[in-house]
């Protein structure tokens, strides 16, 4: 009987089944993500120093309050929501625009389809350390192609000039995550039924009214998920980017908060400080996700 | 006549505008295989030559060669790497398609308590930043003792490996009508038994899809792997990263380790190209 009853094989009941199924992934999910999620709450309250262990203890909300007087963090901050939300309006505009000349009628076009999907499958430290060396002061191939077009007249250490350095991993970022969007929205324009862009033609309106009236209602709501799926992507996933070409510099200029952790926590070993410092981004991080969650349940759930 | 000659502008802007695409998005990574295969005379010329003058296969000859010591038990560094990434992707790969499919289609097609905030958690799972979890993650492994392990890293990518093979194969089983498997169950079938005899031979394409994010996730993640191993346990994208990142930085190792690395995952999107996008498109999966 007790083996009939934990038999998934010849369980029939949903209720039973579906708990019976679920349980692994719950288990692993729970176990995973939510107990450490909640242990990095318990280690933000206290002084957790792998260095000095003598004083480690609980301290309340100590690291937090430290947190707001640090410039160092206040600055990563700061850096964090300029890379983030330049890359993210970049890759839209970007997407959108590749979308829409993807989506037109040309020879090779199922070939530059393929082609788009490289970044995207690229490893992301690969990306990393590609741009990297292209970036290279002394050798790269960005000194080498603009100084051979005459544009730039000695080569420069681009990484070294606060401004050019955060441009850069900008743009090294919207290459990476652009496709992306432009996969995201082609299948959305593909979704735009042709009568409804031939009735507008018939209407007279032209390719700008078209776009506004027509396309942009139809791509409007993948647009949005794509934005915040990428806002939360580039505000915390981002590390082996600026890592490798950067070092979070010069002086903290591109030391978005993820590097900021990894500094204090594993060359620091102020471990309950980092994970106040983690925890805080994450809280913040819940209000786009949220967004996203509720669209995206929106429309593939109901 | 005017409408010919902007038909005509349109078509020119438009092979512009798609050769301008194909440089941007073919460049960068055509030069890292040009560097790959190039001699360091070559790539040090300034002015640059963009063109190999003897193209050669010493850099990927040296990966293979270099650095055997006990720490990498007898292999080289690189190879040592190689065989823990194939190992570390596969074994996370194996568990999460076994336990996913299994819970996407009790999510899909079983009503139980729980089933919705169960699909919001998954999906918040997403959302859920590595470096929220990463501090706490590495205490916990260092008491089990897992650390610089292929076990270890394994377990850690199952996190964030499994949400995502139940959400994709989630949305393959709801596309299957439900009249398959109540055909199967009247004559006689279990559930389960429905699933593994007509749901799934009919799911072929979107376990094709999961398993190929699967790969590509795993393959190519960079930060537990970067934290949680050294020596003994790193993968590749580990030892890439130290290629740029240590003191004597290897460019000309970088590139051919980096076309070594972005082959497999470069290659299975390419092949796979129309599963991954409906799996994309679909659940508005990120990979």
């Amino acid at each position: 009987m007790a083996i009939r009853l934990f038999n998934p094989l010849t369980m029939d009941e949903p209720r039973k089944l579906g708990i019976t199924l679920v349980m692994p992934s719950l288990i692993i999910v729970f176990g995973f993500l939510l107990l450490p999620f909640l242990y990095s709450l318990v280690l933000s309250l206290m002084n957790y120093d792998l260095a000095r262990p003598k004083g480690n203890g609980f301290i309340g909300l100590g690291n937090y309050i430290h947190l707001t007087q640090d410039k160092y963090f206040l600055n990563s901050v700061v850096v964090t929501l300029v890379f983030s939300f330049a890359s993210v309006i970049l890759e839209i505009i970007l997407g959108v625009a590749i979308a829409l000349v993807m989506n037109q009628d040309f020879k090779g076009r199922g070939i530059l389809r393929a082609l788009i999907i490289i970044p995207w499958a690229l490893p992301s430290i690969v990306n990393a350390s590609m741009w990297s060396w292209i970036f290279n002061a002394n050798y790269g191939a960005l000194n080498a192609l603009l100084s051979q077009l005459g544009i730039l007249h000695a080569y420069r250490p681009w990484i070294a000039d606060p401004t050019w350095a955060m441009v850069l991993l900008i743009l090294t970022n919207v290459w990476k995550e652009t496709p992306f969007t432009v996969i995201m929205v082609l299948a959305a324009l593909q979704g735009i039924p042709t009568h409804l862009r031939e009735a507008a033609v018939m209407d007279g309106a032209g390719a700008v009214r078209r776009f506004i009236h027509v396309v942009l209602p139809m791509i409007a709501q993948i647009v949005m998920i794509c934005g915040l799926l990428q806002v939360v992507w580039s505000l915390l996933h981002t590390f082996e980017l600026v890592y490798v070409i950067t070092r979070g510099g010069p002086f903290n200029s591109t030391d978005i908060i993820p590097m900021r952790i990894y500094w204090q926590t594993f060359k620091g070993l102020r471990f309950g400080y980092g994970a106040a410092m983690a925890y805080l981004a994450a809280i913040a991080l819940l209000i786009p996700a949220v967004f996203y969650i509720r669209s995206a349940y929106k429309t593939t759930v109901e | 006549m005017r409408f010919v000659f902007r038909r005509f502008t349109f078509r020119v802007f438009l092979y512009a505008a798609a050769l301008l695409i194909a440089v941007w998005v073919l460049a960068p990574y055509a030069w890292l295989i040009i560097s790959s295969i190039s001699t360091k005379i070559d790539l040090l010329n300034v002015p640059l030559k963009w063109i190999p003058s003897r193209p050669t296969l010493e850099n990927y000859r040296s990966l293979f060669a270099d650095g055997q010591s006990a720490l990498s038990q007898g292999m080289s560094f690189f190879s040592r790497s190689m065989l823990n990434s194939v190992i570390v992707t596969f074994s996370s790969m194996a568990i999460c398609m076994f336990f996913g499919v299994f819970t996407a289609y009790a999510v899909a097609r079983l009503s139980f308590p729980g089933r919705k905030f169960y699909l919001m958690m998954l999906m918040g799972s997403y959302m859920m930043p590595p470096i929220a979890i990463v501090i706490p993650g590495y205490i916990i492994l260092k008491s089990l003792h897992l650390l610089d392990s292929q076990v270890g890293l394994a377990l850690v990518n199952i996190t964030f490996i499994l949400p995502l093979v139940v959400w994709i194969m989630r949305g393959f089983f709801l596309s299957i009508p439900l009249e398959l498997e109540e055909a199967a169950r009247i004559d006689g079938s279990s559930r389960l038994g429905a699933l593994l005899r007509i749901i799934l031979p009919l799911s072929v394409p979107g376990l094709v899809s999961a398993g190929v994010f699967c790969f590509i996730a795993s393959w190519n993640e960079y930060f537990y792997a970067f934290l949680y191993t050294s020596m003994r346990a790193r993968t590749l994208p580990v030892l890439i990263g130290e290629f740029t990142t240590k003191v004597g930085t290897d460019y000309l190792k970088m590139a051919a380790a980096g076309v070594v690395a972005s082959a497999p995952p470069v290659l299975l999107a390419l092949i796979f190209q129309r599963f991954l996008i409906r799996g994309l498109t679909e659940g508005a999966v990120k990979g």
